[in-house]
């Protein structure tokens, strides 16, 4: 039976995640914002198969409480074998351009504290489990586009960060993913207009991220077909890129 | 907001815009958001209904689907309470292993739980243990009016008898608390027989429907003359031992609208006349996974699309008890002598189990259902002429399939529907009860 740690479980993909593992018997600790939210998710998993299921109040933002949860985490799973960080938010990013308090608030949500929670994490691991994590970044962070930049630049320091910090834990059995979904119809980007071609649902997604995670490769874009998409935009010169409204 | 929501029969085609509600504590700020100055809305399930009754008179749907979740589970009692965006599917997922099954269920496991009660569903064992409504417990209903309420047969009652068959106009369904069925076996001994005529029909239905807890006939509605009203009856129940196991529906979908209906006179003459003759003749006994006999036409997703971009239109009937195997006569023969119809056409025969829903469809005596693509010529010509037959007999139409009836006949067919309208929740329309209502 294994231990999964859930990090932002409210959200559309860590909920078809979390059925995936329910499914299979899995002990779970879930952890997000709304204590509402999280008890009907919880409520919901028991019955979908889950072993246990232990839901934990946090901000992501209170960085005080990162080892809190970590310590109530690792007691309540008894194993770590699992890691699936989803917390976030998607920036109003012309807001963002008029109002620096909102860029930084931003900026910690998608940024900051996630690094913070990622370095809590890999000190309570490491030397004690061989997890499998996995965290959810996005394909905005490859570029820079005027659209969402500020989303971006958050989800690309998160990316580099994992690759340092999988480099660094690598010797330590620890494995870190990184995962960049494309367009995912869900709560967030409810109020968007989205590609309908480009868009997946999230319970299409979980499997892929799922299997990502426990095959424990390095960067993946779900659905596949978004890294050839991401392999062209990478390849625009800057010099055109900065012409062009992507 | 985004996503295009229709009916299943894509007519008539009134755009509407989705707002999703995702978890029920967020689900009373969505509403008063839809409801702000005063404007109406409809809560939308999966869109399996045929017609307009899921569709809102204002365009705006409040979509349930990300509502799914299960809530509490009594695996001794069979006693479920899901989320209304729930699908019968996800509850069989669920209960199937632990030998349990839904009291009654439709011919598809695509629809939602709210979406089953708002239409108070009805399926192969009607003559048995009557409709969806008539093992629904309780229910969490939201009002503009009222807020936050449960009804049960003992609290709110009126509501509770409002909602069932309601047509999602008397509150949103927040979740729902149903009574299951216990069975031994995931797995059902299954007879069918084709029968010769109407006749046929009901001697087959008088043996078998004691026999069996499913009972259901495929009709032939292209046949002529001596032949009206053939088809192949098919019964079934469950085995008293085997195997519990969910049957995962395949994900196939039929990829695009064709130019054209694919449904047409040639295709359909040959498809119901090949059919017939591959029914057997003789009672032929099979075990069958409950999938492939409750639910074959799941396997492929978006069937629908085999109409075309114009859409279609079921026409689902009752004919009481006493006039029945005349008036399905009758109509099979305009039917036939009309050279539209389909390869999906019905017979099936009500018990007299009474439902606590006030505007259940079901009731003592026999429904026909045909499918129809749309076209010009069936309401201008079919449509009225089987209407003249129903009223006659004193039937009634399935509003959940109904796109054509006329607002006197509905009312005539349904006179509870004034109580209905008193307990209609004013922040809550759809452009069914705005066409048979006004």
């Amino acid at each position: 039976m294994s231990g999964i740690l859930i990090i932002g479980a409210t959200s559309a993909i860590a909920s078809a995640c979390a059925r995936i593992w329910a499914a299979r018997g899995a002990k779970l600790f879930l952890v997000a914002r709304s204590s509402e939210k999280l008890a009907m998710i919880a409520d919901d998993l028991r019955v979908r198969g889950a072993a246990e299921v232990s839901i934990f109040t946090l901000d992501i933002n209170e960085h005080e409480r990162h080892s809190l949860m970590l310590e109530a985490a690792c007691r309540a799973l008894g194993q770590v074998d699992v890691v699936l960080f989803a917390a976030g938010s998607l920036p109003d990013q012309t807001r963002c351009e008029r109002e620096t308090t909102v860029l930084v608030r931003e900026v910690m949500t998608n940024g900051l504290s996630p690094l913070a929670l990622l370095n809590a994490l890999a000190a309570s691991l490491e030397g004690r489990y061989k997890s499998a994590i996995g965290v959810i970044t996005s394909v905005a962070g490859d570029r820079g586009r005027p659209s969402n930049y500020v989303y971006g630049s958050a989800k690309s320091l998160v990316s580099t960060y994992c690759e340092g910090l999988s480099a660094r834990l690598f010797s330590a059995g620890i494995s870190i993913t990184d995962i960049r979904p494309g367009f995912v119809d869900s709560p967030m980007t409810a109020g968007l207009e989205l590609p309908r071609l480009l868009t997946s649902q999230p319970e299409k997604l979980a499997p892929q991220i799922v299997r990502a995670i426990e095959r424990r490769r390095d960067v993946v874009y779900l659905p596949k077909y978004w890294a050839l998409i991401m392999l062209c935009i990478r390849l625009i010169p800057r010099t055109l890129f900065k012409r062009l409204s992507l | 907001m985004t996503g295009d929501y229709q009916s299943w029969g894509n007519y008539p085609n009134l755009p509407q815009t989705g707002h999703r509600a995702f978890f029920r504590s967020e689900l009373g700020a969505l509403f008063d958001k839809l409801n702000a100055g005063q404007s109406t809305f409809l809560p939308y399930g999966s869109g399996r209904s045929y017609g307009d009754v899921c569709l809102a008179s204002s365009g705006q749907v409040l979509t349930m689907r990300g509502l799914d979740r299960f809530i509490a589970t009594d695996w001794t009692s069979g006693r479920i309470v899901v989320e209304a965006g729930v699908t019968l599917g996800e509850v069989l997922q669920q209960c199937v292993p632990r030998g349990w099954f839904l009291a009654v269920t439709p011919g598809t496991q695509f629809v939602t739980v709210g979406g089953a009660v708002a239409n108070d569903v009805h399926g192969k064992n009607h003559h048995v243990r009557g409709t969806f409504g008539c093992h629904v417990t309780k229910f969490g209903l939201l009002r503009s009016d009222q807020g936050r309420l449960e009804c049960s047969p003992t609290k709110h009652r009126e509501l509770f008898g409002a909602t069932i068959g309601g047509l999602g106009l008397t509150g949103v369904i927040e979740w729902v608390e149903i009574q299951l069925l216990s069975i031994l076996s995931s797995r059902l001994d299954t007879v069918s027989q084709r029968f010769e005529d109407i006749d046929e029909f009901y001697h087959l239905s008088a043996h078998l429907d004691q026999e069996y807890e499913y009972s259901v006939a495929w009709v032939d509605c292209t046949a002529r003359g001596r032949h009206v009203g053939r088809g192949i009856y098919s019964a079934g129940r469950f085995a008293d031992s085997g195997e519990l196991r969910f049957s995962r529906q395949t994900r196939k979908t039929f990829p695009f609208f064709p130019p054209f209906s694919l449904v047409n006179r040639y295709s359909v003459m040959a498809f119901n006349e090949l059919y017939w003759h591959m029914g057997p003749q003789n009672r032929s006994r099979r075990r069958l996974d409950y999938a492939q006999f409750f639910y074959p036409l799941d396997n492929v997703q978006a069937t629908n699309r085999v109409y075309g971009r114009n859409g279609f239109q079921q026409f689902q009937v009752l004919i009481p008890e006493s006039d029945a195997p005349d008036g399905i006569r009758a109509l099979l023969l305009e039917i036939a002598s009309s050279r539209t119809g389909s390869f999906l056409a019905v017979l099936k025969r009500f018990g007299d189990a009474e439902s606590p829903g006030w505007l259940s469809f079901p009731r003592a005596g026999t429904t026909l259902a045909v499918d129809f693509p749309q076209c010009d010529d069936l309401v201008a010509d079919l449509f009225p002429r089987l209407d003249a037959i129903v009223r006659e007999l004193e039937g009634r139409f399935y509003p959940a399939k109904d796109a054509h009836m006329s607002g006197a006949d509905f009312r005539r067919e349904y006179p509870r529907w004034v109580q209905l309208e008193a307990q209609r929740d004013p922040a809550l329309l759809s452009s069914f009860w705005e066409r048979v209502t006004q």
